[in-house]
């Protein structure tokens, strides 16, 4: 509320600025109705100054004088017209420039402020910020100290494995999959470990599980099969790959040995919902915020619209082949990789990148 | 509440903009001064309301409220504070709000001058003020609007772009700013005497300030800018021919030739026309350059051509104002009175020449700026114009101009004597040989053009202080009479032997780079790398770790013929953030040259990639610009009227003292 108020006084402020003027009688001044003899005027005078100062010998002096005053004579005469203060028309004027201001001034402002302006925000403050911003300060700090000290102890595993779920909160993904990696190596693989190594490295290839995950997640099942995160990544790799009974068996054997309530449940729910098995919708699930699976599939029919008329670089061809295979559309990622070789044909790096991905993804072999 | 109670100022400024258009104009047409005076508020209130605005952004940048898409794209809660300010206008839209923010700051100033302009003069000049400031208020808020929310906040902002986290770029935008936007104001005066069909010597002593000042800042601008490319960019060059920096040069050529044709006008009443041309001229390469960067145009055509709709906003607003006032010009110029006459040899002559030259040299640049440009368009294919081009053109017509310079300054005004004023130059020309010989006959194998250079640069400096030497002295005047009339010469006077030395001071800089020599090496712990007399010595590298970057910090040791300078560090930064590494060149001033270290790969068994540049007297380049700044700033101070004397018919032997 407070806002609208100051809003509405700056508004008025802006208002009052012309109609003050508006509302003034004012007589201009000789030199301002007559500059053109007073600028000569002085320069006649100055020109004087100059011969006392010596700056002008006499002879000088006399022909610029000479000259200024040809063009003082010549400058009167040339008096602007009286002006026009007072009568009639000047008062319908008047009363219309005021009309002028008080209407576009605050029409404009809040035409183009509604249009672009945010004022839900003032009215709800989004108050979580101000502790957010306190909290990521102390974080920076935090951060900072721990890197620090594991410059000087690099092989401080522990250090690593604390610093590694912040660097991932702050969106440092690369340092989060390094520091990970340098937590398995001085601390010795666990389940719980290598599934958070993996699922970084997941994050950090935009959802795909590469083979090196993968293998990194058969580790951690190894070690504990009964750890949800990696048995999770493991059936995402499988759907990848186009092996959609082994996932949906190993969705289905996720959810069944899952405690009632576990955090992950939806998401396997969800996935099941995708390969096409039927769930129990339970309340409430629809009012919960994802991006829907249209939203998905009109971004990358988008982007492979953009590159077939466009073109793109091997990097967007390899994104498209990529989000193909993470939808499961192995048919359509197999044609992208075709479509990609013939139009990146003259571009050898870029040819060696679509075949690196094809490999990544498994799509060189023959068939699902 | 302060980023929202800003966006809705920056909308308040555009409805008071528009009253500042249309209100002022009429009142000047109906010859109403209350009308008029409604200028003079708006102006004011104009600027109010978007410095209220640029407050507003800056508080949300030092606070990183990072519910402004603005702030999180660039900017950084670890980012040192200075850095947070100036990554205001580090990006396009604040900086386009800091343009918007200078030109009301102008427009503002002329408000102010309550009895030096007269009230139909500075309407119409508000007037015309407003419309610009219409344009680019418009600009801002339908395409890049720097208040845009995010909700939910981030956590953290994206950082601002390394290469711009330097004070560099603090304080060069500001410079640059202030320079393109002020010659805004030299164009609204001209429209508005194209508008009220007058224009006298009044006119040119009002406008004189404003450009003055406007090419002050751009001289230091532009200076800063290529200072820090210098040393920010580790290439070790100083000028690159970039558009960029072209689209920065165009105005500044053609305000060098606005800035003396002002001068004619107002000490002689001639050269009008010519003059208000020029006034819009350089506002338009203003604008131009400010196309040219803003938009995309240059990283891409294409990218232009994806995402059209800021460089097509600016494109219209370009056609809009430059068409429209190139219209009126046509329409209008006809009508204006001409002034003074002048024989063909004459300080007013020299002038025009002066203005040729520069108006020639700046269409060079700008065909080598826009021939790319139009080439990529029509055929797709993508060339770039460098120094070879510019080389050709650009120096053939500055080499002359800088030649006639001194000449044209001992020129009398209205008449002059070529033979007599050559005979007051001989000592200055018989020095600046004998210096050009002496360094080439001490220097023999060094490049030919590096004594010629510098040769030239010292028949400016040598010719612009003739000046002062001929108007307090001649032969048989005690010295200390001398010193007094010389220190009695009128500040403006002063200011034009301070700019124009600094003229030849940046020539001898630029021709001293022919000397310059180079090494290249990868070189190990203890190595050394050497280049003409000088060598460096890597002593160790070490990491470094800072709040928002980490470095690889290279500390070597400088030998001249063997002989130890001390040390500097050069160093390999990496910003973590965006992942993006820079190099921060190691400089070492020695004398007025500098030896500078720029870092190349660092391998993992610890050598290092090393450029070693000995640069002799390369501070002289900006040196050189600060002194021509200076001389602005000088001649900015004096107020007095300027008084061309003029040389009577009668009198003309060869041996007479032409007069200033």
């Amino acid at each position: 509320m407070v806002i609208w108020i100051i809003l509405l006084l700056m508004t008025a402020a802006a208002v009052m600025a012309v109609l003050w003027p508006l509302s003034r009688h004012r007589t201009p001044t000789a030199e301002q109705l007559d500059p053109d003899t007073q600028f000569y005027r002085e320069q006649i005078a100055e020109i004087e100054r100059d011969r006392e100062r010596g700056v002008l010998l006499a002879s000088e002096a006399e022909a610029a004088k000479a000259e200024a005053g040809r063009r003082l004579l010549r400058a009167t005469g040339m008096m602007a017209d009286a002006s026009a203060t007072l009568g009639e028309p000047a008062l319908r004027r008047r009363r219309a420039a005021s009309t002028l201001a008080l209407s576009v001034i605050p029409i404009i402002a809040l035409a183009l402020y509604g249009a672009y302006g945010s004022p839900q925000l003032l009215t709800h403050p989004p108050r979580e910020r101000a502790e957010g911003q306190q909290g990521s300060l102390d974080l920076v700090t935090a951060v900072s100290q721990i890197e620090a000290h594991l410059a000087q102890n690099p092989q401080d595993g522990r250090g690593w494995e604390v610093v590694a779920p912040v660097y991932l909160r702050m969106g440092r993904i690369e340092d989060a999959v390094k520091a990970y990696e340098a937590a398995v190596r001085y601390l010795g693989p666990s389940a719980d470990r290598l599934s958070n190594y993996g699922e970084v490295m997941v994050l950090a290839k935009d959802g795909l599980v590469s083979s090196e995950a993968q293998k990194v997640f058969e580790q951690a099942v190894e070690l504990d099969n009964t750890s949800p995160k990696a048995r999770y990544y493991l059936a995402v790799a499988a759907e990848q790959d186009g092996r959609l009974d082994k996932a949906k068996q190993a969705y289905a054997d996720l959810l069944a040995s899952s405690p009632e309530g576990a955090p992950w449940a939806e998401v396997v729910k969800q996935r099941l919902a995708g390969l096409g098995v039927a769930q129990p919708v339970v309340a409430g699930q629809e009012n919960a915020p994802q991006i829907g699976a249209d939203d998905i599939a009109r971004m990358v029919s988008g982007l492979a619209e953009r590159l077939e008329t466009q073109g793109g670089s091997p990097d967007e061809w390899a994104r498209l082949i990529r989000s193909y295979a993470v939808l499961g559309q192995h048919d359509k990622a197999r044609a992208t990789v075709e479509r990609a070789r013939q139009v990146l044909a003259q571009d050898d790096a870029g040819l060696k990148a679509i075949d690196a991905t094809a490999r990544e993804l498994k799509l060189t072999d023959a068939g699902p | 509440m302060f980023v929202e109670a800003g966006h809705f100022a920056l909308a308040l400024a555009l409805g008071l903009s528009l009253i500042q258009f249309v209100v002022p104009l009429w009142g000047a047409r109906a010859n109403d001064p209350v009308l008029m005076s409604v200028g003079r508020a708006t102006g004011l209130a104009v600027f109010a309301c978007i410095a209220f605005a640029f407050m507003a952004l800056t508080i949300a940048y030092v606070t990183s409220d990072f519910s402004v898409v603005n702030v999180v794209e660039n900017s950084h809660s670890a980012k040192p504070l200075i850095y947070k300010i100036s990554g205001v206008w580090g990006n396009h839209e604040g900086s386009m709000l800091l343009w918007v923010l200078i030109l009301a700051l102008c427009g503002a100033v002329v408000a102010l001058a309550r009895n030096s302009i007269p009230l139909r003069l500075q309407a119409n000049t508000l007037a015309i003020q407003g419309a610009i400031t219409i344009a680019f208020l418009l600009f801002i808020l339908l395409t890049s609007n720097p208040f845009t929310r995010i909700v939910p906040a981030p956590a953290e902002g994206q950082d601002l772009n390394p290469l711009l986290q330097d004070p560099g770029l603090a304080i060069h935008p500001p410079l640059l700013y202030i320079g393109y936007v002020g010659f805004s104001i030299s164009f609204a005066f001209a429209i508005a005497a194209l508008i009220d069909g007058r224009i006298d010597a009044v006119w040119a002593r009002i406008v004189r300030p404003w450009t003055l000042g406007a090419w002050a800042f751009l001289t230091l601008g532009i200076a800063m800018g290529s200072y820090w490319a210098y040393y920010e960019l580790g290439w070790g060059g100083w000028w690159f021919w970039d558009p960029v920096e072209n689209a920065s040069l165009m105005p500044w050529l053609a305000g060098t030739a606005l800035l003396h044709s002002t001068v004619v006008m107002e000490k002689r009443d001639a050269l009008k026309v010519w003059t208000i041309l020029l006034a819009i001229l350089t506002f338009s390469l203003s604008l131009l350059g400010t196309f040219l960067v803003r938009s995309g145009v240059l990283t891409s055509v294409h990218s232009f051509a994806v995402d059209p709709e800021r460089g097509t906003f600016i494109l219209v607003i370009l056609i809009l104002f430059i068409g429209g006032s190139l219209a009126l010009f046509a329409w209008r110029a006809p009508l204006l009175k001409q002034g003074g006459l002048f024989a063909p040899v004459s300080r007013e002559s020299a002038l025009v020449v002066n203005n040729l030259f520069l108006a020639t040299a700046c269409a060079t640049v700008l065909i080598g700026t826009l021939y790319p440009l139009a080439l990529e368009v029509v055929t797709g294919e993508k060339i770039s114009v460098g120094p070879p081009f510019f080389n050709f053109t650009f120096l053939p017509l500055i080499i002359p101009l800088l030649l006639l310079l001194p000449l044209g300054q001992t020129l009398a005004w209205k008449r002059g004597n070529f033979l007599g004023t050559a005979q007051r130059l001989y000592m200055v020309f018989g020095i600046s040989l004998v210096v050009t010989m002496a360094i080439f006959a001490f220097e023999h194998g060094g490049p030919v053009a590096a004594p010629l250079g510098i040769g030239l640069g010292v028949y400016l400096v040598l010719g612009s202080f003739n000046e002062i030497v001929a108007r307090s002295w001649s032969r048989g005047t005690p010295l200390a009479v001398a010193w007094h009339k010389a220190a009695n010469l009128p500040r403006s006077t002063w200011g034009a032997v301070l700019a124009h030395a600094g003229v030849g001071l940046t020539v001898i800089g630029i021709a001293a780079t022919a000397w310059g020599v180079e090494g290249l090496a990868t070189v190990r712990v203890g190595d050394r790398i050497k280049a003409g007399d000088y060598e460096a010595r890597l002593e160790r590298v070490v990491p470094r770790m800072e709040a928002n970057y980490r470095d690889d910090v290279a500390v070597f040791t400088i030998f001249r013929q063997g002989r130890e300078l001390g040390s500097l560090e050069s160093m390999k930064r990496l910003y973590v953030t965006r992942g993006m590494p820079t190099t921060e060149a190691g400089i070492m001033t020695v004398g007025l040259g500098q030896v500078y270290v720029s870092l190349g790969e660092v391998a993992a068994d610890g050598s290092v990639g090393v450029r070693l540049y000995h640069k002799p007297l390369v501070l002289l380049i900006w040196i050189g610009s600060l002194v021509m700044a200076l001389g602005g700033g000088v001649s900015l101070m004096d107020r007095r009227l300027r008084i061309g004397a003029p040389v009577r018919a009668k009198m003309v032997p060869a041996a007479a003292v032409p007069a200033e």
